[in-house]
């Protein structure tokens, strides 16, 4: 039991590579938390993905014991939060269970569009925050820079900014120590009724769901019941503990304290994360201010290559829902791919881990077709429907008009490549709003559609910057645009998979390059295949895929026999992966590429 | 009950697996020795047609084909005796082709007549090309005039002699293969096999296409159009293309090698020889060692066959569709139904013969002219998934 004084809570604030799990490593292993033999690289990024990637998808919490230079025995909260910006919710949520924050800038990069982001979600939660300049170990390192973007780009005073390499531990200590001096004592009342911020939950294999908790005032232990403020349900506390990061069990958690309960909870989806948790008998007041649940904004079809998976992957995604209560999904069958499910993700890195979760640990292969956004789609008799797959579209004439949900785009990048990146940002219909410098580095901020983000922007982005660039984004709302539904059509059959919702004035540009790239991506046949882009019955872009004149092998004799039929054998085993549409095979990787945009 | 092999027949393959050098556009089993014991290769090939002999008894044989490698360098001997031993060992037809691959240098000119005398009555010669430069660029030892020559002694010392020519060779144009054709059609040859060149990998342009270094080699359409050339200029010169890549005057077809079209028996004897054999309603396929010494050294202990699997029914009828639609003749419908223990797709027939790939006639299905340039689709098509 520890009274709040000597309790401190905080989380991390950093831009992706910025060196975040790196350096809670070493804050977990200089205060001896974790036995030197069990200390892995990145001990707080569970999933093998968010190993691979370097990236933290689910919060992660451990406690530290720390002795200060004082002699006085302090517990540390931390919090390590996803940092990529489709994960910003679980930031902000995260945010609101600690006090305080490090800033963590790479010295050697300077302050990115991501650290940006979350530095003000910290400051929104009214965090106060540590800034940490790390990898001093770098020769590139450039502390007096960095510190000048903190307090140009940030606005915050950087005067005692911690120099810092996590790889070596120096500045370590330093960090820990002005964590207990600088950041605040939690507040609460443990005579108060129980009032416990539900900060995040996970599916464990053997325990069910696995709650995290910040109590704010009161005291849970085991055995009590308690009831779910907003979904009313209540249950029994069967586990109360601790993450040192392994979980460990506790008598109980008091003010201040964060920590994991399990109940009986079935899945993830039960548990809605910024509850209020209480005791049944003896509830709170008040319920703390509610947060507001995730939406999927990027919608795309995943399908099995081959389509006796159906069931596997429906199995693969139940699985997956249990633990990510972000990620919805509904039953699709579309003509040219099958059984499937449309999925929402909250972004595209989402979509990308989800996806490739479903295919490394449930070995699946899948189709994926374009993502797309939420178009709001007004009829002529005034109703409002919500489109999610163009393939959905309802006919023109019944339109009345359509929205689409634009993104506020905050871009941080060197002076050399701002030229391109205006330009890209127009090509996408940006609307520029902001154009600052911060020395040689440029921050533009473009009001932009939403659907010319969600696909392959960041790419563009990347490659015209030479990976310089960082980029975030906020949705800001929907408005109206002059949008229509482009199909292609595949040797004079309509293929729904390809089918999306674009400008009118960047239909002709669109559909021409994407029956251009369809006459690369589809093999020839023993006929011509005509390739056309059409919106309604008027095609607006069209090329010929012209007929295979020969392939005969010319040699085949008594030796050649085994060759041609096991060949023959291969050539039916890859047609799996092509789709057929009409009498035109199309190859799995034409659904996705078709749509990727050179310029 | 008639056996589905008796449809194509009986052949005997022997390979020898030597030349003086190796072409670079050749991806068969050859090799290059610096010497050959040849009494100890031909006791070998005798041991393994004994051998064969045990395991078919009786079978009567329309063919004997020696190929390669280069058997222009067998030993005349060597060759005479392998014949007498077929002989010895199954009944033999009354019109028995035995045919010899042969390199139209003077010096395998030299010894046709021996050849002929132990009993080759047809050889295929290994022209290439009529020019000079691109005989040397395809690593060819001979030079035109040699093989105009060769093929003049071949034509007296044998009933039948055909020879191959390669096209869509590097730098070639359509309008200088329909020239370099013509000329060969003159040559009163009764057989032609006209390949287009393929690279093939693990050959020497194999590495250099890889490498981007074999240049000028013509684009898929210029090729199909010197197909497309190869087969007018053939035909009115008089020349069926009973198959993809061979022409004959009527009745000078090539017997052997449609025992592999018509997807009959054949035993492969010597290195990496493939091979087809029947026995008690199975159909097996043989494979022997590729390595010459390897081969030999088996054979003298026990067998060269390091290879014999029994063929599933769907196995067989794709080779034997595979095969047979090669051919202008087709194959039979009902053969195919009886190996495969189904029926053909319908709907896949009718589909292609809309495409005017494929045609029906009675039993037989058969590739058309356009079919035979697209075979691999029509076959993947008829067959696929």
């Amino acid at each position: 039991m520890t009274d709040l004084a000597h309790i401190r809570n905080f989380s991390i604030v950093a831009h992706i590579d910025h060196g975040k799990s790196t350096l809670a490593d070493r804050l977990i292993q200089m205060t001896d938390t974790v036995a030197e033999r069990d200390m892995k690289e990145q001990l707080l990024d569970a999933m093998d993905i968010e190993r691979e990637r370097g990236i933290t998808i689910k919060a992660n919490t451990v406690r530290i014991d720390y002795t200060a230079d004082n002699g006085e025995q302090y517990v540390l909260n931390l919090i390590d939060t996803p940092g990529h910006v489709d994960f910003a919710y679980e930031v902000s949520r995260s945010m609101r269970a600690v006090e305080g924050s490090l800033l963590v800038v790479d010295s050697t990069q300077g302050v990115e569009a991501q650290t940006l982001a979350n530095v003000y979600q910290a400051i929104d939660a009214d965090h106060e925050l540590i800034p940490v300049l790390n990898k001093i170990d770098l020769p590139a390192s450039d502390l007096d820079r960095a510190a000048e973007q903190i307090e140009d780009v940030i606005g915050i005073d950087a005067s005692g900014a911690i120099p810092v390499s996590a790889k070596t531990g120096e500045g370590i200590r330093e960090t820990l120590e002005a964590i207990v001096h600088h950041l605040p004592p939690p507040a609460g009342d443990e005579t108060a009724p129980l009032k416990a911020m539900l900060v995040d939950s996970k599916y464990d294999l053997y325990l069910g769901v696995v709650v995290l908790v910040r109590i704010i005032d009161g005291r849970m232990k085991k055995g009590d019941r308690i009831k779910m403020m907003q979904t009313g349900a209540t249950y029994n506390v069967e586990r109360i503990g601790v993450f040192r990061p392994a979980m460990t069990v506790v008598e109980s958690l008091g003010p201040g304290e964060i920590g994991f309960i399990t109940a009986s909870i079935k899945q993830v989806r039960d548990t809605r994360v910024g509850d209020t948790i209480t005791h049944e008998k003896k509830p709170c007041a008040e319920a703390l201010p509610g947060f507001k649940p995730s939406v999927p904004v990027v919608f795309c079809g995943l399908f099995p290559v081959d389509s006796a998976q159906f069931e596997d992957l429906r199995d693969a995604i139940d699985k997956l829902a249990l633990n990510d209560a972000s990620f919805s999904f509904e039953m699709e069958s579309s003509a040219a791919l099958g059984f499937g499910f449309r999925c929402g993700f909250l972004g595209l890195l989402h979509l990308e881990v989800i996806r490739d979760r479903i295919e490394r640990e449930y070995d699946i292969e899948l189709i994926t077709t374009a993502p797309s956004v939420i178009y709001h789609v007004y009829t002529k008799d005034g109703e409002m429907l919500e489109l999610h797959n163009p393939a959905d579209m309802p006919d023109m004439a019944n339109v009345d008009h359509i929205e689409e949900p634009r993104i506020k785009a905050t871009i941080l990048v060197p002076d050399e490549f701002l030229g391109d990146v205006l330009k890209l940002c127009q090509d996408r219909r940006g609307i520029q709003e902001e154009l600052t410098y911060a020395g040689s580095r440029a921050m533009v901020v473009y009001d932009l559609p939403l659907n010319e983000v969600v696909f392959d922007f960041y790419d563009r982005l990347k490659s015209v910057t030479k990976g310089y660039a960082s980029f975030d984004y906020q949705m800001t709302g929907y408005r109206e645009d002059n949008l229509v539904k482009m199909s292609i059509l595949v040797n004079d059959e309509p293929v729904d998979a390809l089918s999306t919702m674009v400008h009118r004035d960047r239909a002709e540009m669109r559909g021409r390059a994407m029956v251009e790239k369809l006459k690369d991506l589809i093999p020839r046949h023993m006929f011509k295949i005509p390739i056309q882009a059409a919106i309604g019955g008027k095609v607006i872009a069209r090329e010929t895929l012209s007929a295979m004149r020969k392939d005969v092998t010319a040699k085949c004799y008594g030796g050649d026999a085994s060759r041609k039929r096991k060949l023959l054998d291969k050539q039916k085993a890859g047609k799996k992966k092509m789709r057929q549409f009409g009498k035109v095979d199309i190859p799995q990787e034409a659904f996705i590429s078709a749509l990727k945009m050179d310029g | 009950m008639r056996s589905d092999w008796q449809n194509g027949g009986f052949g005997i393959y022997v390979h020898w697996p030597f030349c003086e050098a190796k072409c670079p556009y050749c991806d068969f089993n050859s090799h290059v020795a610096r010497e050959i014991d040849h009494p100890r290769w031909l006791r070998a090939y005798l041991k393994e047609i004994e051998a064969y002999g045990a395991a078919l008894p009786g079978r009567v044989v329309s063919s004997v084909f020696f190929g390669g490698g280069t058997p222009s360098l067998m030993q005349p001997e060597v060759v005479a005796a392998v014949i007498e031993k077929i002989r010895e060992t199954w009944p033999i037809a009354n019109d028995l082709e035995v045919t010899l691959e042969a390199n139209p240098g003077s010096v395998e000119a030299g010894r046709f007549r021996s050849y002929r005398e132990g009993g080759v009555s047809r050889v295929s010669m290994g022209v290439q090309a009529l020019n000079n430069a691109d005989l040397r660029a395809l690593g060819r030892l001979h030079s035109v005039e040699e093989a105009r020559a060769a093929f003049e002694t071949a034509r007296h010392a044998f009933d039948r002699v055909s020879f191959d020519l390669i096209y869509a060779r590097q730098r070639q144009t359509p309008e200088s293969w329909r020239q370099e054709l013509s000329e060969a059609v003159n040559m009163v040859v009764d057989h032609l096999s006209l390949y287009q060149l393929t690279i093939e990998q693990g050959t020497a342009f194999g590495d250099r296409y890889n490498a981007g270094r074999l240049k000028g080699i013509p684009e898929d359409d210029d090729a199909a159009q010197m197909y497309e050339i190869t087969q007018e200029i053939t035909q009115k010169a008089g020349y069926d293309a009973y198959e993809v890549s061979n022409h004959a005057r009527p009745g000078s077809e090539c017997r052997h090698n449609m025992v592999y079209w018509r997807y009959g028996d054949y035993v492969g004897i010597g290195p990496g020889a493939h091979g087809r054999i029947s026995i008690d309603g199975s159909r097996f396929a043989t494979e022997a060692l590729k390595q010459p010494n390897a081969w030999l050294e088996a054979t003298e202990r026990s067998t060269g066959e390091k290879l014999r699997e029994a063929l599933t029914a769907e196995d067989q009828s794709t080779e034997m569709l595979l095969m047979g639609l090669r051919l202008s003749e087709g194959v039979s419908i009902s053969r195919f139904e009886a190996l495969a223990g189904s029926p053909l797709d319908q709907e896949r027939i009718t589909e292609l013969d809309e495409l005017g790939v494929l045609g029906v006639s009675g039993d037989k299905l058969m590739a058309t002219q356009k079919g035979r340039f697209v075979l691999n689709s029509v076959l993947a098509k008829l067959l696929g998934g």
